[in-house]
């Protein structure tokens, strides 16, 4: 069941309640619970197949739950940049933002102001009449994010922002994030990047559909299980299957807490999801049956 | 002397009046990973290009085993580009015979590793991105080449598969290949022995990730409400990076800071810059990110 509030209603939260979403024999999402919050950047994290994408499209509208409850404010008070869209490539910039002007009802002057203020702080503003379709993809993703935050939404659901984005065009991004929720806005993005959620103030966890850890990055940290440790080789035998790269060394997780362990370093946001996707699998293929 | 698997020196690449590659000097040794950080725009995937022997310099010299590109140093290099570069409608093992027959190499460099036996008749374009990863990486691995060059190899990938990827890219390191890798993550840099970054065609910094960061300070703003410090230091027109509740002020110093933030109840310290924080200084002082599109 899907709960749309009225239009420009301020809540305490939106997000999902016991969500699951079916598709066929998948279970795309599997008893999902999240809240975003107004003012605040929630990063949903996961690799390929994580669940990442259908939560998005439900928090946005695009997509009814096959159970639970979704909280988001009405359309109109919501915005929407799907994965890898979300921008007319035969029209040019200053059209793309036009349409979405006349879409959102947003008078023209106004449309006008706030459309040129955001392509400056971009560095867009010598683009205007640029098809979007010739942008590079840096470019592309900022004027996707400015559309769908164009008529200050309520609720800002970014699918990927930042994938595959160099470093400068992420910082311009961001800016347009931090915007958004200096502003008031809830803002939830999907993203494979640890960096970008340890900037967030909340973080979701998703693999396989199911909620490895969420809340702020400081708590996901502090539940990590076990103890961490440095090698500068690979353990051999069955902790090996614990260990990955990280820098050039081996990270090396035990499940057990062993209190005083000289080697023991303080995991870090991308530790604590590696320990999370890692402790899922173990659990899932058994030792001595894994293919490495 | 070893011979080098990559070398460009003074290599210069212009496309009309736009010079995309200006006087690039870049070496891999063997056993040693190299990474590329810049910008769009910067020159990475036409020196790659260069390297590759698909594009021809306009001024300066690539050498590839110390010998211009050619049919020949190509059989000795494994690549993955950005797109991967695999063919959509056969499956894993059916790429990997493809490539193994142009490469001239025997059915052992078409064995399907383990991990991918799994997906068995499934064609690639079917498959999750991350395994299509790993199937590149097997396909460029297969000939055991000298040089490695990976165009932004872990794009979009979680940070298991992203660590197992790294793996793969060391061990063919300690064997003796030359690797070069691009990259727009820099958490990854700490796994190259070595860091070159590009700016508008030109090479601005070289070294590890130490050295290139140096001694750059930044400023950081703990205020009472973020948002409206992150609104002063905005109106003030300084770049400002949100983390967490505390703001990063890159290139402003702090009683510069200070002052943009009025009467607003905050603190404000000098930190020392992150690698990407000293990215964007190198690439903004040079004024141009964007090529031509």
């Amino acid at each position: 069941m899907t709960a749309p509030g009225a239009a420009g209603s301020a809540a305490d939260w939106w997000g999902t309640e016991d969500v699951c979403v079916r598709f066929g024999g998948t279970l795309a999402l599997d008893h999902v619970w999240f809240r975003a919050e107004p003012g605040r950047v929630s990063a949903v994290v996961g690799g390929d197949g994580a669940g990442r994408t259908t939560l998005l499209r439900c928090l946005a509208g695009a997509l009814a739950p096959s159970r639970g409850r979704v909280r988001r404010p009405a359309p109109a008070a919501t915005g929407y940049l799907s994965a890898g869209s979300g921008t007319y490539p035969d029209l040019t910039v200053n059209e793309n933002l036009a349409f979405r002007a006349t879409a959102y009802q947003i008078p023209p002057q106004r449309a006008r102001e706030r459309s040129a203020e955001l392509l400056a702080r971009a560095g867009l503003d010598r683009v205007g009449d640029r098809l979007a379709g010739q942008l590079s993809g840096g470019m592309r993703q900022k004027l996707g994010v400015i559309a769908a935050m164009l008529h200050r939404p309520d609720l800002l659901v970014l699918d990927e922002p930042t994938t595959g984005v160099d470093p400068v065009s992420r910082a311009d991004l961001w800016w347009l994030i931090t915007h958004a929720a200096a502003g008031g806005a809830a803002v939830v993005l999907a993203t494979s990047y640890l960096d970008e959620a340890e900037r967030a103030h909340d973080v979701l966890v998703l693999d396989a559909g199911t909620v490895l850890a969420s809340g702020t990055p400081e708590q996901i940290v502090a539940a990590t299980p076990g103890t961490l440790t440095v090698t500068s080789e690979r353990p051999a035998g069955e902790a090996g299957r614990r260990a990955w790269r990280r820098e050039g060394r081996w990270r090396v997780w035990d499940p057990a807490t062993a209190p005083g362990d000289a080697r023991a370093v303080e995991p870090d946001l991308q530790d604590a999801v590696t320990v999370a996707i890692l402790a899922r699998e173990l659990a899932l293929v058994p030792a001595g049956e894994e293919s490495r | 002397m070893t011979e080098l698997p990559a070398q460009a020196m003074a290599v210069t690449r212009a496309f009309g009046h736009f010079v995309a590659v200006d006087q690039v000097d870049l070496e891999v040794r063997p056993g040693e990973v190299v990474g590329l950080l810049g910008a769009n725009g910067a020159g990475k995937t036409t020196l790659i290009r260069l390297l590759l022997g698909l594009l021809h310099p306009s001024g300066g010299e690539i050498r590839l085993f110390g010998e211009p590109p050619s049919r020949r140093t190509r059989r000795r290099i494994g690549y993955v580009p950005q797109g991967l570069g695999l063919y959509d409608d056969l499956t894993p093992a059916e790429n990997l015979a493809f490539s193994a027959a142009a490469f001239g190499e025997g059915p052992e460099a078409a064995a399907v590793p383990a991990p991918l036996r799994r997906y068995g008749g499934t064609v690639v374009g079917a498959l999750p991105l991350g395994v299509q990863r790993t199937v590149a990486f097997a396909e460029a691995l297969a000939h055991r080449p000298d040089l490695l060059v990976l165009d932004e190899p872990t794009s979009g990938v979680d940070p298991l598969a992203r660590a197992r990827l790294w793996e793969t890219v060391a061990k063919a390191a300690t064997a003796g290949a030359g690797v070069l890798v691009t990259t727009h993550y820099m958490d990854e840099a700490g796994e190259c022995d070595r860091l070159v970054v590009m700016a508008a065609g030109r090479v601005v910094a070289r070294g590890t990730a130490r050295e290139i960061t140096g001694d750059a300070r930044i400023s950081v703003v703990e205020a009472g409400s973020w948002a409206a410090a992150f609104g002063a230091l905005e109106a003030a027109g300084l770049p400002v990076a949100l983390v967490g509740r505390t703001l990063r002020v890159p290139g402003a110093p702090p009683d510069a800071v200070r002052r943009a933030l009025g009467d607003l109840p905050a603190t404000v310290t000098s930190a020392p810059a992150t690698l990407e924080e000293r990215f964007f200084e190198l690439t903004l002082s040079s004024g141009k990110t964007e090529g031509p599109s």
